[in-house]
């Protein structure tokens, strides 16, 4: 194994992946990421819910919670609360993520706690075996959806824009060094940086909807993304079915541990 | 020692939450256990602790065990639908081995209830709410003081046994206002969980002579993995069967073999009682003043009150129960605590008075039933 991977995974592998997961490919770009970033490790906690992308903690060579199903938010929450010194990763599921754990991101969003969420989008419920999550695209087939999905997908992004996110970005397993760089820039962006990473997951996703091979996904992936700068050019009808990669939006507000740390002072220093 | 002065039981748990080093609370509002979070909100910054409301009880117990991770006594408080929500994470920190502490101010259910009124309608939630096996610590304590020493004693249990521990209050304890004094030299001991042995290996589930493996919290350079799953005593998921069946026989033992250590009770006029009552929380200071009564009366009865109520304490009752008259066991439920006295309890009769409209069971009722059963 190349010497930077050795760095940040643990000596446990094999994964329990299977061959043409994208989950290896977000696990690659983030310890290339956290190369870049150069975080101490000691310093440095990974939380995930349950499903076959959260099992990623499991390799890293890091503080690593893998939680409950739905539920890596509110604990890493506690962990960087806690300890605002420590870098803090959450990775999810899109089910994980968008369904269950819905309100707790929402409200990750709307607290700006300096954390970055890495969402790895394989569009469905992969552990479980297929079922339709609330980010499968609207007629895609699952397990429980055999005929086509009637429930409308969120759009992430803008969801996390909309509750208050301050870096909201998407990338994909296919522009793997972009993914890295997504990854550095949102770990450096003070405030709650979520990345969706548009990913693959042939068994469980690609079988039911005609592209049973990786290649299939991933040729998907890379004819259908359409990066910032060209989405800008593209008339809606152009950008029917893309999706969109890229840093879609960044601002600076105020972070919540920063601001709870403003108010222990000012207490603390007699204040009201 | 600190001024006298009148303090309610929720405000008592806040300060004993304090007074055992805890640094982190999350929560979200709920009657009846509210003051505990709004104390909390108040007293926390003054100290530099950390105080945070959640979006819902879920999020509220996964931030406290997060928070425990990283080093730190954390706590919530709640109520019963609260406490229904968090069932699923207080398994998540009985198979992790995270200390947490959860109070529950017990009010009538199912469902919402009866929010404002008073019930110990939560025993055997605490003990089974969550889905396997596994052991629980709960404690219930009588009156305001006592929920400020129990909140301690809820703390060290956690941070000894690696567990999640309960404080069972009732909401008439919540609510109730008491004289309240902290005499500074009696201070109870506080106890820390244990860390690992500098230079030694450190193997996070290790399966120790005490069957509670040294915690080494997030940040402190050792980089172990905690999970949900059941794992073997590195951490790592595990599902080969000597492995899980290990685990779950040791989150059962490390606190079921210790009910010496861990159970507490107080007996008042059991010597020479043929009537003992066995009451905890609110109810049994009813069955004090029944007792008292009784015993002007001329009919020998005694209290047996436990102030832990999980682990239970099969000898100790079993044995305690022997040679009596009969056995009353009150209790502001549909008879939760009586099925484990009855359990153990062969040749004695044990009666069940039960009270679910909100209201404390008074000592005239547990007296006429005393006059009843005899
Ligand atoms: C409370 C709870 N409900 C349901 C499950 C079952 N479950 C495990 S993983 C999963 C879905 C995983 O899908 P996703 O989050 O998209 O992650 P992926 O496996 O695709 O990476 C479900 C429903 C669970 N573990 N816990
Ligand atoms: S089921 Fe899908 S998401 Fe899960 S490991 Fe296999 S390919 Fe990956």
């Amino acid at each position: 194994m190349n010497a930077l991977y050795e760095n940040y995974f643990r000596k446990n592998l094999p994964h329990i992946w299977c061959s043409g997961c994208g989950n290896g490919i977000v696990m690659s770009a983030f310890a290339r990421a956290m190369e870049q970033l150069g975080y101490d490790k000691n310093k440095t906690t990974a939380v995930s819910g349950i499903g076959c992308s959260s099992r990623i903690t499991g390799y890293l060579d890091l503080n690593t919670l893998h939680t409950a199903h739905g539920r890596a938010l509110p604990f890493a929450t506690g962990v960087k609360m806690s300890e605002p010194e420590m870098n803090v990763f959450i990775f999810m599921g899109d089910g994980d993520c968008a369904a269950i754990g819905g309100n707790h991101f929402i409200h990750a969003c709307r607290r700006n706690m300096d954390m970055t969420a890495i969402v790895i989008n394989n569009h469905i419920y992969g552990m479980t075996g297929g079922q339709f999550s609330p980010l499968t695209p609207f007629g895609k087939k699952a397990t429980t959806a055999p005929y086509g999905s009637v429930d409308p997908a969120f759009d992430l992004c803008e969801l996390a824009k909309g509750a208050g996110a301050n870096f909201v970005a998407r990338g994909n397993v296919y522009h793997a060094k972009q993914l890295t760089d997504l990854i550095v820039a949102g770990a450096r962006h003070k405030g709650f940086s979520l990345i969706e990473v548009m990913a693959t997951c042939p068994v469980s996703y690609g079988r039911h909807n005609k592209m049973p091979k990786p290649i299939e996904l991933m040729n998907h992936i890379k004819e259908n993304t359409v990066s910032l700068a060209r989405a800008a050019k593209m008339t809606p009808e152009e950008l029917e079915g893309k999706v969109v990669n890229g840093i879609l939006h960044q601002v600076d507000g105020k972070e919540y541990c920063q601001e709870y740390q403003n108010l222990l002072d000012r207490i603390q220093g007699g204040g009201k | 020692m600190s001024k006298v002065r009148l303090v309610q039981g929720n405000e008592a748990c806040a300060l004993g939450a304090i007074a055992a080093g805890a640094t982190f609370y999350a929560g979200y509002p709920i009657t009846p256990s509210t003051e505990v979070a709004e104390q909390i909100a108040v007293l926390f910054p003054k100290i530099g602790g950390k105080f945070i409301q959640m979006e819902d009880e879920i999020a509220s117990i996964g931030a406290i065990i997060g928070a425990s991770a990283a080093g730190h006594k954390s706590f919530t408080a709640t109520s019963g639908p609260g406490f229904s929500l968090m069932q699923e994470l207080i398994g998540y920190a009985a198979i992790t081995e995270i200390p947490t502490v959860v109070i529950d101010v017990m009010r009538p259910g199912p469902s919402t209830g009866l929010p404002t009124l008073s019930s110990q309608g939560d025993i055997q939630q605490a003990r089974w709410g969550t889905h396997g096996d596994h052991s629980i610590i709960a404690l219930s304590p009588s009156s305001v003081m006592e929920a400020y020493y129990e909140t301690i004693q809820a703390f060290n249990l956690a941070e000894k046994y690696r567990t999640p521990v309960v404080l069972l209050m009732d909401e008439e304890i919540g609510h109730l206002k008491e004289r309240f004094e902290v005499n500074d030299e009696e201070k109870p001991e506080i106890i820390n969980r244990k860390a690992p042995e500098p230079g030694k290996e450190y193997i996070p589930y290790e399966n120790t002579e005490d069957m509670i493996p040294p915690f080494a919290v997030f940040g402190s350079g050792y980089r172990y993995h905690i999970t949900g799953l059941t794992h073997g005593e590195k951490g790592f998921y595990s599902s080969a069967l000597p492995v899980v069946d290990a685990m779950i026989r040791r989150l059962w033992h490390k606190i079921e073999d210790r009910v010496d250590d861990i159970c507490r009770f107080e007996q008042v006029d059991t010597a020479d009682a043929e009537i003992l009552l066995i009451a905890y929380g609110s109810t049994a200071r009813s069955a004090e003043e029944a007792a008292e009564v009784l015993r002007a009366e001329g009919i020998k009865a005694g209290v047996l009150r436990p102030i832990t109520i999980w682990p239970f304490h099969d000898q100790y009752i079993a044995e305690i129960c022997q040679g009596r008259k009969a056995i009353i066991v009150p209790e502001m439920n549909m008879g939760q605590y009586v099925r484990e006295v009855q359990r153990v309890v062969q040749d004695v009769p044990v009666h069940s008075l039960t009270r679910v409209d909100g209201e404390m069971i008074t000592p005239t009722e547990i007296t006429a039933m005393v006059k009843e059963v005899l």
